[in-house]
């Protein structure tokens, strides 16, 4: 193709692509569109009839008009050339001249129409018009010199003037003793032919006039309705913004009024739910925050004393001493459940804040790991730590993150019956994912998922060891979620559990992998590790 | 290290084991129950550490805080039953040094209390600088253009820490334990925060700190000296 072909085809798609968007986005385009074409469709077929009818009309009286004369003249023609004698006669030649000069005559001299006399047979010469050259169609002279009927037909004849014009023939068979002869009138249509196209060229503006004008109003009627559409979706889109307080004016009792009442009605009833359910979260923190301190306060005290009977423990009698030491350890206890159910509670309430700021994970392992340490050792269980060599930078919340990894490597370090607890840590260029792995039973079918549930427990006859609250995972999924991030499990019976953290590295975006697999490939099972385990996160 | 105590709490009964606890390691400890007395008591008693519960009947936590800090520089400790950002970032950045969340363990109280009292009187002479912030370590002078900037102590001692080693980034963690004597790792926040107050004092333009520079991911560093 040209180049400049090829730029304008391109220019045409573009243009064309983008009447298909505003078709399809604008009611009014639509609308305007189908009121042009439709118009456009009943104007031309209304004009073509009309101009038919006209031209028609017009023809018939001068078709009529011209018969009459016609017959009139072959009359004549009849009359005069009766009289002669045979095809011999001598006198033929000039009558036919006289006759030709005598109906051109009674045309009178605006010249209404030229007479052309045309012998059928022998060799006399025809009597026609000297100045133009008048051609009778063929099928007109057949019919009138073999057929020997009256006829006519329309043809374009050449004019005095020059060019040529619409004119009506009009033929009849002159039949005498002298022979055959054919009478014809030709009849210039000079007249109706500017008639019909002044009416032609009236109908051509008229119909323009007439789209443009529908194509106006249709404009102006869509645009009456559509505009308050178009301002009753604005109003919408400001109030999804949370703009509640907007509203749609109402004018007049129409149904475009009752629209916006309805949607003003809409509106005000979102807003008094809003403002409930926001009064209702209000008070559910103003609760959570209340109760957070209530309960703190005693058991602070409650704390202080127990420890301080417990420091002092040697000076008691054993069971008071052992008493001591329960009620120390029963405090711990109540601390860790009351701090897990405050966390869980701020998640309910929608009131968990995430304080991300460039932490390096890194460190924040080594952090839990060393913390965890003695814990693992306590257990027998080895921590076998892969961590990479550089800083490992993402935008997270120190606190939370390390609560999660705290969390994970003390399940890991108590569900894993003595055996290793493995730890490893990868990042690319948008996520940050460590996995913590035990060999302990390993979760069962289904159960990856049922880990995340509050005070879920793998075996209920399983002694506790650590006395975990039962809400560290749940905390700990909302922990990742609230960053944008992953926390999922795996797990296969004797082949211990998994737990995956996936982070993204700039907070607010959007994870699309992780740089870990979910399932360890320790096994010789790299082909399913892909495989299992929902995403919970 | 002995030192007086000023506990500022509504709760009798624990203010009243504070000051068991506090006695038991040889502070001595004066109670307050609210922030309207807090103010005149500190006035009188002159306590080396103040420690303040932040949700106070009458005057609350804070504004007794600021109070105090207007006055003076004298360590001042938060106890507070909200480890929520915001109530800890809104008590450090009204003055507060350091805070312990309820429920806290009693040798927690007591090694915090003990950190802020704990001051460096080591050097006889010592002179730092970064930049035109010059630091006068046993005099607890610092001078920016010949004008003097008032820090609190902590202020001062995180200056320092920063200043003595120019070319060192220090991490949060290592700040924590060198400036508040945490052993174990606490709050960044408490960096944070006060890194944000010593920049409002001695930074020309606290928006471009060219005196404490943020190295981004890892912490804190000396600008040049």
């Amino acid at each position: 193709m040209h180049p400049l072909a090829a730029r304008s085809y391109r220019r045409l798609r573009r243009l064309d692509r983008r009447a298909v968007g505003h078709w399809r986005r604008s009611l009014q385009f639509r609308v305007v569109g189908t009121t042009l074409v439709a118009s456009v469709v009943v104007v031309v077929l209304l004009g073509l009839v009309l101009l038919h009818q006209i031209a028609d009309g017009l023809l018939a009286s001068q078709r009529k008009s011209a018969i009459a004369e016609t017959t009139a003249g072959l009359q004549y023609a009849q009359n005069q050339l009766s009289v002669l004698g045979g095809s011999a006669d001598p006198a033929l030649q000039p009558t036919l001249l006289e006759i030709g000069r005598f109906l051109s005559n009674r045309g009178g001299s605006g010249g209404q129409y030229d007479i052309v006399l045309q012998p059928s047979t022998g060799d006399l010469e025809r009597v026609a018009p000297a100045d133009i050259e008048i051609t009778i169609p063929s099928d007109l002279r057949t019919l009138v010199n073999r057929k020997l009927r009256q006829g006519y037909t329309y043809a374009r004849e050449p004019t005095a003037a020059g060019g040529s014009a619409p004119t009506l023939i009009v033929g009849a068979p002159v039949s005498t003793g002298a022979g055959l002869f054919e009478l014809y009138y030709v009849f210039p249509l000079r007249n109706e032919a500017d008639t019909i196209s002044l009416v032609r060229q009236t109908l051509l503006t008229t119909g323009l006039v007439l789209v443009l004008l529908l194509a106006g109003i249709a404009a102006f009627v869509t645009r009456q309705v559509v505009t308050p559409v178009r301002l009753a979706a604005r109003t919408a889109e400001r109030l999804a913004a949370g703009l509640l307080e907007e509203r749609m004016a109402v004018h007049g009792e129409d149904d475009l009024a009752k629209l916006a009442t309805s949607f003003n009605d809409m509106a005000t009833s979102l807003q008094r739910q809003i403002a409930q359910l926001e009064e209702l979260s209000r008070l559910q923190r103003r609760f959570t925050s209340d109760v957070s301190h209530e309960l703190r306060t005693p058991l602070t005290t409650v704390r202080m004393a127990a420890d301080l009977l417990h420091s002092a423990r040697a000076d008691f009698a054993p069971e008071v001493a052992r008493s001591a030491e329960l009620l120390s350890d029963e405090v711990d206890r109540f601390e860790s459940l009351l701090t897990d159910l405050l966390e869980i509670s701020r998640y309910d309430a929608g009131f968990a804040v995430l304080d991300a700021e460039p932490t390096d994970v890194r460190s924040l392992a080594v952090r839990v790991i060393e913390a965890l340490r003695p814990v693992a050792d306590h257990s027998g269980s080895e921590l076998v730590v892969r961590l990479p060599p550089e800083l490992v930078v993402a935008e997270v919340d120190p606190r939370r993150v390390e609560r999660v990894l705290r969390n994970l490597l003390g399940n890991a370090i108590e569900h894993g019956d003595g055996r290793p607890v493995e730890l490893n840590m990868a990042g690319d260029a948008d996520a940050v994912a460590v996995t913590v792995r035990d060999f302990g039973v390993g979760l069962r079918p289904g159960e990856t998922s049922l880990v995340f549930n509050r005070f879920w427990r793998a075996d209920q006859s399983r002694a506790r060891q650590s006395g975990g609250s039962g809400l560290g995972l749940s905390i700990s999924r909302e922990d990742a979620r609230l960053h944008g991030g992953w926390l999922q499990a795996w797990g296969a019976p004797g082949r211990g559990a998994q737990f995956r953290l996936t982070l993204p590295v700039r907070h607010g975006e959007v994870l699309t992998g992780s740089p870990l697999p979910l399932e360890p490939v320790d096994d010789g099972r790299r082909e399913a590790a892909s495989a299992g385990g929902g995403h919970v996160g | 290290m002995r030192g007086h105590v000023l506990v500022v709490d509504d709760d009798a009964a624990l203010a009243e084991m504070l000051g068991i606890v506090l006695r038991g390691e040889g502070f001595s400890a004066s109670l307050v129950a609210d922030g309207e007395q807090a103010l005149a008591a500190f006035r009188e008693t002159t306590p080396d550490v103040v420690l303040l519960d932040l949700m106070l009947p009458g005057m609350s936590g804070l504004d007794v805080c600021r109070a105090i800090r207007a006055e003076s520089g004298v360590p001042i400790v938060m106890l507070t039953a909200k480890s929520d950002t915001i109530d800890v970032v809104l008590g450090l950045e009204s003055g507060a040094d350091d805070y312990v969340v309820k429920p806290f363990k009693p040798k927690e109280l007591v090694a915090r209390v003990r950190a802020r009292l704990r001051r460096t009187d080591d050097e006889l002479f010592e002179a730092l600088s970064i930049g035109n912030v010059q630091i006068d370590v046993p005099g607890h002078q610092v001078v920016r253009d010949g004008e003097h900037i008032s820090l609190t102590p902590l202020e001062f001692d995180l200056l320092v820490a920063l200043a003595r080693k120019p070319r060192q980034v220090f991490t949060r963690e290592v700040l924590l334990e060198q400036v508040w004597g945490y052993r174990h790792a606490a709050d960044t926040r408490l960096v944070n925060v006060h890194v944000q107050r010593l920049r409002a004092k001695v930074e020309r333009d606290p928006e471009t700190p060219e005196v404490v520079l943020t190295v981004r991911g890892v912490g804190y560093k000396a600008g040049p000296p």
